[in-house]
């Protein structure tokens, strides 16, 4: 049988999750590691970061509104999804997506975004006439009150509901974990570290993402990029990745060490089928070189210039390497039978309903969302938006 | 009591809206009930088969009688129940050579002639394993698929939103998604049949009678006899999934 080695149960030739279901775990993992970013400032008082804030709930806002559209596409009957909400099974993980789904978009993140824009909407729709006054007196919701009280109330809101959103984004994620660590089925998943690693290659892409978008819409403004912060971003970058790499060399080492039923299966797999996308572009490529590179950056001080280019290389492998992994757990869990006798191969279509060309607009549809929403809610800070040219150095770098 | 021919329009119409409200909401109740005949009380069974390994000549009329009888999609990696070969080289025990050939629907070629060959060669008919605690039923988010009181796993294929998620917790790879309608599709025991006291078409077409369904409930049913008399085991017994098809003379080297 063309592209099976060895034996399969006959119903498991054919890959029952696709590209598209690749694509859900990485994207609420940006989700939650932008927020968890964000929260940094807010909540433990970060300053530094504090120019990457409105930017990561932002960004988070962005992938979330993305993350049910692949599982939607998936689904054999999409028109029948709004049953998880009405009949949901509760002994099943998957049912309870869209609460979690809703609890942190309606929540945490609308809330927490809009507390903090809304002097912002209050002073827009102030400035603005005709059909844009309408649309943000619509945003303010009506509230116009912008004394320096009501400010403080919204302030001390906003931190209550990203205290609040904190634990919802490591459930938002960790959840999406559990999906797959829960199924006792497939010993490739079946770990209960399986949320707790989602869970911090969720902050590891998260920030990656946010440093990424910071620094390339930095000098898409020709505005300075603040060294201080890009800094202590990657700093938290590299201390979240080095959690996250000790966590999966334990699970690693840990299944080598203990060669269950299933190791001899899986060890094959990881040797030829996962080869590239495990040992080269998920460990060396994507977790190893950014870690040598962000740990560098910890160790040798080098120009700004240079430094902002190795955070991009390390930010971008970085991101490489996480989706490497979402696609070595979810196709890697799927083309080793459960008899432990054989493979299967993925064979990816293109323009095909679950092809690469749904999953790439997939992937491209949240920077649309997030320049829309960058246009009606600039992250920027005041003083940098108004003196695009004050320090063109620190601008070309 | 005065009523206005405008009153009673808007009494009865609510009445009318409320009942449709309440009777498609029952029908969601009722969800997941199986079709009961006239005749058929579903406390009084419990269905599981037994599988005698020993008599099984991988004939394969029991793959094609269950594609016929319920009309499973004719082409290969759709199967309700497949049979697999296992050959075992005594130097070897742990890693058995196994092959299914289309499921084993038009039975095996002849690999190993037992004049060449060492080891042992067996035949291990699969299905729906019924699951009392079935990892499939656990996992669906809508309870689209669910146990009868009678002991068998079903899907409703109209509440099912095909999201596989109960095919990839199967830990026998007995569910597949039917391209026809997107929903899982495996294994019912033939429940249409059994409910009308006829056998599931794979035991009736079964050329030695290696497969036997059985009322765990009934005690004239002559499992009992059998169960009594033979060293029985479930596949995966590490799973826990309460799995009800009992092979006997199964190998420990079958998973």
């Amino acid at each position: 049988m063309h592209g099976v080695q060895g034996f399969m149960y006959p119903n498991e030739i054919e890959l029952q999750w696709s590209i598209l279901i690749v694509l859900y775990p990485y994207i609420t993992g940006l989700v939650a590691g932008a927020f968890i970013l964000a929260s940094l400032e807010r909540v433990f008082n970060v300053q530094a970061v504090r120019p990457t804030y409105r930017l990561a709930l932002l960004t988070a806002l962005a992938f979330l509104l993305v993350a049910p559209l692949p599982l939607q596409l998936h689904l054999g009957h999409p028109e029948r999804s709004f049953e998880m909400y009405l009949t949901p099974h509760t002994t099943s993980a998957m049912a309870m997506f869209g609460f979690v789904y809703l609890w942190y978009l309606m929540v945490v993140l609308l809330v927490e975004i809009w507390l903090d824009y809304r002097k912002e909407l209050v002073l827009a729709f102030r400035a603005s006439t005709g059909l844009t006054r309408r649309f943000y007196q619509v945003l303010t919701l009506g509230s116009n009150n912008i004394s320096p009280a009501s400010l403080r109330i919204d302030d001390r809101v906003g931190r209550i509901v990203t205290i609040i959103g904190i634990p919802s984004a490591f459930m938002l994620h960790g959840y999406v974990g559990f999906i797959f660590g829960s199924i006792k089925a497939n010993p490739w998943w079946s770990t209960p570290m399986m949320p707790i690693v989602f869970l911090f290659s969720a902050i590891v892409s998260g920030i990656a993402m946010v440093m990424l978008l910071y620094i390339v819409l930095n000098w898409w403004r020709r505005a300075a990029i603040d060294m201080v912060c890009v800094d202590t971003v990657a700093r938290y970058l590299f201390y979240a990745f080095l959690v996250d790499f000790s966590l999966e060399m334990l699970d690693l080492i840990h299944r080598i060490y203990e060669a269950d039923e299933s190791f001899r299966a899986l060890d094959f797999m990881v040797h030829t089928k996962l080869f590239v996308s495990q040992i080269v572009l998920q460990i060396v490529v994507g977790t190893l070189v950014p870690i040598a590179l962000l740990g560098a950056m910890q160790l040798v001080r080098v120009a700004p210039r240079v430094r902002v280019n190795v955070y991009l290389a390390a930010g971008i492998l970085t991101l490489i390497g996480i989706f490497a992994m979402r696609w070595n757990v979810v196709i890697g869990g799927q083309l080793f039978s459960k008899s432990f006798l054989g493979y299967t191969t993925y064979k990816l279509g293109f323009a095909t309903k679950e092809g690469l060309l749904p999953a790439i607009l997939l992937m491209i549809l949240p920077f649309g969302i997030l320049a829309v929403l960058l246009r009606i809610l600039p992250p920027w800070e005041p003083a940098a938006s108004h003196e695009p040219d004050a320090a063109p150095e620190a601008a070309a770098v | 009591m005065d009523t206005s021919r405008r009153d009673f329009l808007i009494l009865g119409s609510k009445m009318f809206v409320m009942t449709s409200v309440a009777a498609s909401a029952f029908e969601h109740v009722l969800a997941g009930t199986p079709e009961a005949a006239a005749t058929y009380n579903t406390a009084d069974h419990w269905w599981a088969m037994v599988i005698d390994i020993e008599k099984c000549v991988g004939s394969g009329h029991c793959v094609k009688a269950c594609k016929l009888e319920n009309g499973v999609i004719d082409e290969p990696y759709y199967f309700r129940t497949w049979v697999e070969r296992y050959h075992v080289d005594p130097l070897d025990m742990d890693h058995p050579k196994v092959d299914s050939p289309n499921g084993g629907i038009d039975g095996f070629p002849e690999t190993y002639p037992d004049s060449t060959t060492t080891g042992k060669t067996f035949f291990v008919p699969k299905l729906c394993n019924h699951c009392v605690d079935s990892p499939c039923t656990q996992v669906c988010p809508v309870g689209a698929t669910f146990r009868t009181n009678d002991g068998v796993v079903l899907i409703d294929k109209d509440y099912c939103l095909g999201c596989r998620y109960c095919v990839q917790a199967c830990p026998y790879g007995c569910r597949y998604i039917d391209p026809r309608t997107n929903t899982a599709d495996k294994c019912t025991l033939c429940y249409h049949r059994i409910t009308k006291g006829l056998q599931p078409a794979c035991c009736e077409t079964c050329p030695t009678g290696a497969r036997q369904l059985a009322d765990l409930k009934n005690p004239k049913d002559p499992v009992h006899e059998f169960l009594r008399t033979h060293q029985i085991q479930v596949l995966k017994p590490q799973m826990a999934t309460g799995a009800k098809i009992y092979y006997s003379g199964l190998d420990g080297s079958v998973r």
